[in-house]
Order: C-alpha cells, then sequence, then structure tokens
C-alpha cells in the first residue's frame, strides 16, 4: 500500500494495525477486537481526511500509484473488452488504449490514456504521455465508431501530450487539433470522463464529449501546478498556491459549468477500492448514456458544439 | 520584441513599431543596422537577411487591406477575470498594464475589408499583449469571427502570434480550444474557406487547435511553430535540439504547412487563394 505525503496520520495507523495482525497471525494472543477497533479508527481517519482535500492533496491522489486506468476500467465496467491497436498511419502509441466492449450489453468504443502499474510499465507506457499517433489511434478508433453507430467512452488520465522532438516532427499539434475538431462532429455520443489528471491539450484531446465528467480526486486545467507555479512565481515552490489558483478540482469546475458532473469515489479515494469505483462508474455511464437514446446525429453534435460554444467569460465596454 | 523595446526607450507611450523617424534598428538576426523608415518601407522584414520582424495587427491590417481602409469588429471586448487569478499579481490589473501599455483591448482584433477587391475578414493577434495569450475574448473573438465570416460567406483568415493559452483563466482558456473548433466546424460545413497563418511564435493552445485547422496552413519565413516551447522539449529529453527545429521551413517539410510565404508576397497569395476558390 502506497501512502502519499498528506497521509501519514493514516499510514501510521495502517503499519500499527499491520503489527498487529501480525501478531494475531502467529496465533498466541488474541488481538481482533483491537484490530477491529484500529480499523474502525483507521477507515474514521482517513475518511475525515477524505473530506477536507486541498486542490493540491486532490492532484496527489490523482496521480496515486494505485489509482485504476483505462484498461482496468475497460474490464471492469463493461464486458467483452476487445483492445485494439494502431494508427494505420506509423505505429501503436502505448500510451492511449481503446477497443469494443459491452457495457450493460450494449457495445461502447472505449479510447483512454494509460499508464504503467509498475516501474516497468510506466516506461512502456511513456507516462501516460501519447505521441501524435496516439492521438491518430483514437481518432481512428472514434470515427470506427461512429461508422457502426456505437457511443464512445473516453478515458482522461495524462500529464500531458508528450513534448518530445518526435512528437514534434510528427505534428502533436496537428493531431490535437484534428481530434478536438472531430470529436466535436461526431454523429455518435461521446462521454468523457477524468479519471486522474486532466492536463492541457493532451486532455482535451480526446475530451470533447456531449457530458464530461470528473472523478472526485482529479484535476483538469490548461497546465500542472508545478508548471504555472515555475512560469507564473519563476520556482517549483508555489504548487499548492498555482493549484488553487488554477481552480482545477471537480467541484470547482463544476461551479464554472466547464464539466457537466462529479462521479464521486470510494471512501479513500479510487485507489482504495478500485472494484468499487469500477461499480459506481458502471451505473453512472450506462445513465449517462441513456440520456441520449433516441437522439438524432444532429442533436447530437448541435448539442455538443452549443455546450462548448458557451464556455467562456468576458465584459463589454 | 526586445528589439522594439530597446529602441523605443523614453517613447513608452508609443505603441510598438511607431518609431520616431531617423532611428536606425538593428536586425535581431544578421546584426544589421536599417533605417527605421525603409524598415517600415520593407514591411519589418530586414532587406540584407529577410528576417521576418515581429509586428502586430495594426501593420498586418494596413499590410493586407485595400488602401488600409477596414472595419474592426467586436473591438469591445475585454477580459474578466472569472477565477480572481492571483498570481504575484491580480490577473486584472495584468490585463490594465497590457491595455495601457498596449493601447489594445486584449491579444487580437478582428477586422472585414477587402483584399485585391475580395472581401476577406481577418482576425489577427498582438504578441505585446500577454503573449499573445488566448483566453476567453480571443476564443470569443475568433467565434465571433467564424460566424460573420459565415453568415456572410466571406473567407476568413486568422494571424497567429501566440504563446498559447491564457495561464490566468486556467480551464475557461483551455475550452477555447474547443469553442474556436466549434464554431470553424461551421464554417467548414459552410463550404467557407479558412486560412491560417502562422507567424513567429505560434505555440501551445493555438497551435493545437485552430491554427493547424486551416484549409490553408501559411507561415512567414522562421516563424517559431510548435505544440510544446523548445525548451520544454530540451529539459524533457535532455539532448540539444537540431538546428532549424520546429521552424516554418521545419514543418514545411515535415507536411503540416501548404506554403511558407515572404511577408512582401502576403497579399498577393492571399488574393490569389480567394480569387482560385472563388471563380
Ligand atoms: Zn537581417
Amino acid at each position: 500500500m502506497h501512502f502519499l505525503e498528506f497521509e501519514k496520520p493514516i499510514q501510521e495507523l495502517h503499519e500499527e494495525l499491520q503489527r498487529l495482525k501480525g501478531i494475531h497471525a502467529k496465533g498466541k494472543t488474541d488481538l481482533s477486537s483491537a484490530i477491529n477497533e484500529l480499523e474502525d479508527k483507521f477507515t474514521a481517519e482517513r475518511n475525515i481526511l477524505y473530506s477536507r482535500l486541498t486542490g493540491w492533496q486532490r492532484v496527489q491522489v490523482s496521480r496515486h500509484p494505485e489509482r485504476p486506468y483505462t484498461l482496468f476500467y475497460a474490464e471492469n465496467t463493461c464486458t467483452d473488452f476487445l483492445e485494439i491497436h494502431g494508427d494505420r498511419v506509423f505505429r501503436d502509441d502505448k500510451a492511449i488504449v481503446g477497443g469494443f466492449a459491452r457495457l450493460d450489453g450494449k457495445t461502447v468504443m472505449i479510447i483512454g490514456h494509460q499508464k504503467g502499474i509498475n516501474t516497468k510499465m510506466r516506461q512502456y507506457r511513456n507516462f501516460g504521455m501519447a505521441n501524435p499517433e496516439g492521438y491518430r489511434k483514437a481518432l481512428r478508433l472514434m470515427k470506427m465508431a461512429e461508422k457502426f453507430g456505437k457511443p464512445i467512452i473516453t478515458f482522461i488520465d495524462t500529464p500531458g501530450a508528450y513534448p518530445g522532438l518526435e512528437a514534434e516532427e510528427r505534428g502533436q499539434a496537428e493531431a490535437i487539433a484534428r481530434n478536438i475538431q472531430e470529436m466535436m462532429r461526431l454523429k455518435v455520443p461521446v462521454i468523457c470522463l477524468i479519471v486522474g489528471e486532466g492536463a492541457s491539450g493532451g486532455a482535451i484531446g480526446i475530451g470533447v464529449g456531449n457530458m464530461v465528467y470528473m472523478l472526485e480526486n482529479t484535476w483538469y486545467s490548461v497546465i500542472s501546478p508545478e508548471s504555472c507555479s515555475s512560469i507564473l512565481w519563476r520556482n517549483w515552490d508555489h504548487k499548492e498556491q498555482a493549484a488553487e489558483a488554477l481552480q482545477l478540482t471537480a467541484d470547482k469546475m463544476k461551479g464554472h459549468g466547464l464539466i457537466d458532473g462529479i462521479i464521486p469515489e470510494p471512501p479513500g479515494g479510487a485507489h482504495s477500492d478500485p472494484k468499487a469505483m469500477a461499480d459506481i462508474l458502471r451505473r453512472h455511464l450506462i445513465s449517462a448514456l441513456s440520456k441520449f437514446e433516441g437522439w438524432s446525429p444532429s442533436q447530437l453534435v448541435t448539442s455538443r458544439i452549443e455546450k462548448f460554444s458557451s464556455m467562456g467569460i468576458f465584459q463589454t465596454i | 520584441m526586445a528589439w522594439f523595446r530597446r529602441s523605443t526607450t523614453g517613447v513608452t507611450t508609443q505603441p510598438k513599431l511607431e518609431v520616431p523617424e531617423g532611428l536606425w534598428h538593428k536586425c535581431p538576426s544578421c546584426k544589421a543596422a536599417l533605417l527605421t523608415s525603409e524598415l517600415k518601407d520593407n514591411q519589418y522584414v530586414c532587406s540584407k537577411c529577410n528576417y521576418h520582424l515581429r509586428i502586430g495587427s495594426k501593420e498586418y491590417f494596413e499590410i493586407l487591406f485595400d488602401r488600409q481602409k477596414f472595419l474592426e469588429r467586436d473591438s469591445d471586448l475585454v477580459a474578466a477575470d472569472p477565477l480572481g487569478f492571483v498570481d504575484t499579481k491580480p490577473y486584472l490589473d495584468r490585463v490594465k498594464a497590457a491595455r495601457a501599455k498596449s493601447g489594445l483591448n486584449d491579444a487580437i482584433r478582428t477586422a472585414s475589408g477587402t483584399v485585391e477587391g475580395v472581401e476577406l475578414v481577418v482576425t489577427c493577434m498582438d504578441f505585446d499583449f500577454i503573449g499573445g495569450s488566448m483566453g476567453s475574448v480571443m476564443g470569443e473573438k475568433i467565434a465571433r469571427a467564424a460566424d460573420y465570416a459565415c453568415a456572410t460567406q466571406t473567407p476568413l483568415l486568422i494571424i497567429s502570434k501566440s504563446g498559447g493559452a491564457r495561464m490566468m483563466e486556467a480551464a475557461f482558456s483551455l475550452m477555447q480550444l474547443a469553442k474556436t473548433s466549434a464554431r470553424l466546424s461551421l464554417l467548414a460545413d459552410a463550404g467557407v474557406p479558412y486560412i491560417s497563418l502562422m507567424t513567429d511564435p505560434t505555440t501551445g493552445g493555438v497551435t493545437a487547435s485552430f491554427a493547424m485547422l486551416g484549409d490553408f496552413n501559411l507561415a512567414e519565413p522562421g516563424a517559431l511553430i510548435g505544440f510544446a516551447g523548445p525548451r520544454v522539449i530540451r529539459e524533457t529529453i535532455g539532448k540539444d535540439l537540431p538546428k532549424g527545429f520546429q521552424t516554418s521551413e521545419f514543418l514545411l517539410e515535415h507536411g503540416f504547412l501548404d506554403k511558407i510565404v515572404d511577408r512582401k508576397d502576403l497579399r498577393k497569395t492571399i488574393a490569389q487563394i480567394l480569387r482560385l476558390l472563388k471563380d
């Protein structure tokens, strides 16, 4: 179990709990009542801690190494997941995955960023930072879903599109721009979920949906708090302040009308009970998609265009 | 804009290029000394090395429109402060300072007029205004320019010169990528031409949305055009970047531009495109 910096108080409880369980397991001393008591205490403390997370703490939770990623959700919110690969032009980007699956019996297209679950896999997945071919693969899958009239669900979790030399050579900007415009015109329902980090162009490159939801402990903004701190304050020490200033959490984003809803996470965050998270998500997705039953392609496109067109606050003089 | 600041020391009330006659400019590229009046006649391009100096909407409108006549549109939009954003100073103070210094209301201006007799809507960024950054005002002005172009069946030219999204509007600025694309997709559906001209520099959210989506993607020579900034890429890959990386010429070579256009040929080329599509 991995504990974040701000989880120190509950980490100590957890360690004590493990110690008691170890002794108890040896069978000489019955510590079950002490263990039960401590478990209750752990749960209570954790729930209190998670009920008042700051922006920066939520950013940390969104990056928790045990948080579930797209492939987990594809397997656990749906059945019959069939992963498909490649952009048909250059190669198969490992940082974006996708394929058909069955949600509540009906076929949907799942597309999302994929981070690795250990050191080796994190590198293999390029830390969830896609290259242009990842965005082009995503678009290919979306167009295929459109062709067969299947709704699209995207899972967003990226620290950003990869800022590499070859990414520029192959047109990172063009790939993201193309996706944004093409997603706007898709003739099938599109549901987007921020399940972890929603960093800038890399996120919105698969983030144009009829409905855009954020899980409770995620963030979505134009820049990470660290980069924002380094640019505006010229050092890395203001990331907490930057996280507050950017108002990047789900509650703030909903308050500003920039997302359509917040999906609650299990107590202690998605990583503390991934299966429960997937259950919540599945129920949510079924109900979100049911809203669009019977909608015509033009209704879907028009409502998407109108939604994003209304975003922006300015004044006139 | 370092070249400009140097030359206007003491005349800070004058917006950017209006430097007094008789002053000499040093070309930032070849360091040649150039007479300001000649530089202006040469559309702010170095006569020695063809370096294209950074100019703003005022100069582009003068270069493009017939008899330098145009109608400015939506000039009354100014930034609000949706997040109450404060870093080392409040966002609205920055905006106020930028407005006072540049004489502009935000980092983009829209105008309509004719180019060699053909109607055109132009929306052009000003790098002098908070780095040409895209916030809600820029998004709205591009959206309205696209709507006007659509309603009047007039071709649209967007001249980009921007560091990207405006951080102080956070997710609001990010959503402008989607908003502008939404309205430009309606323009595309209506079959109205959209020309994108990228100038030095065009990076970040502007490149990752409308700038790359022109029916024609044009660029001035030697402009920096990219998704990520060169410093970020250098830090990521831990290596120096090859010479000419992320320049207009690099993008043309890799297939992302239709054409590089010298500023002296800009008016002619735009008119040629418009006529070819019209006839
Ligand atoms: Zn020169």
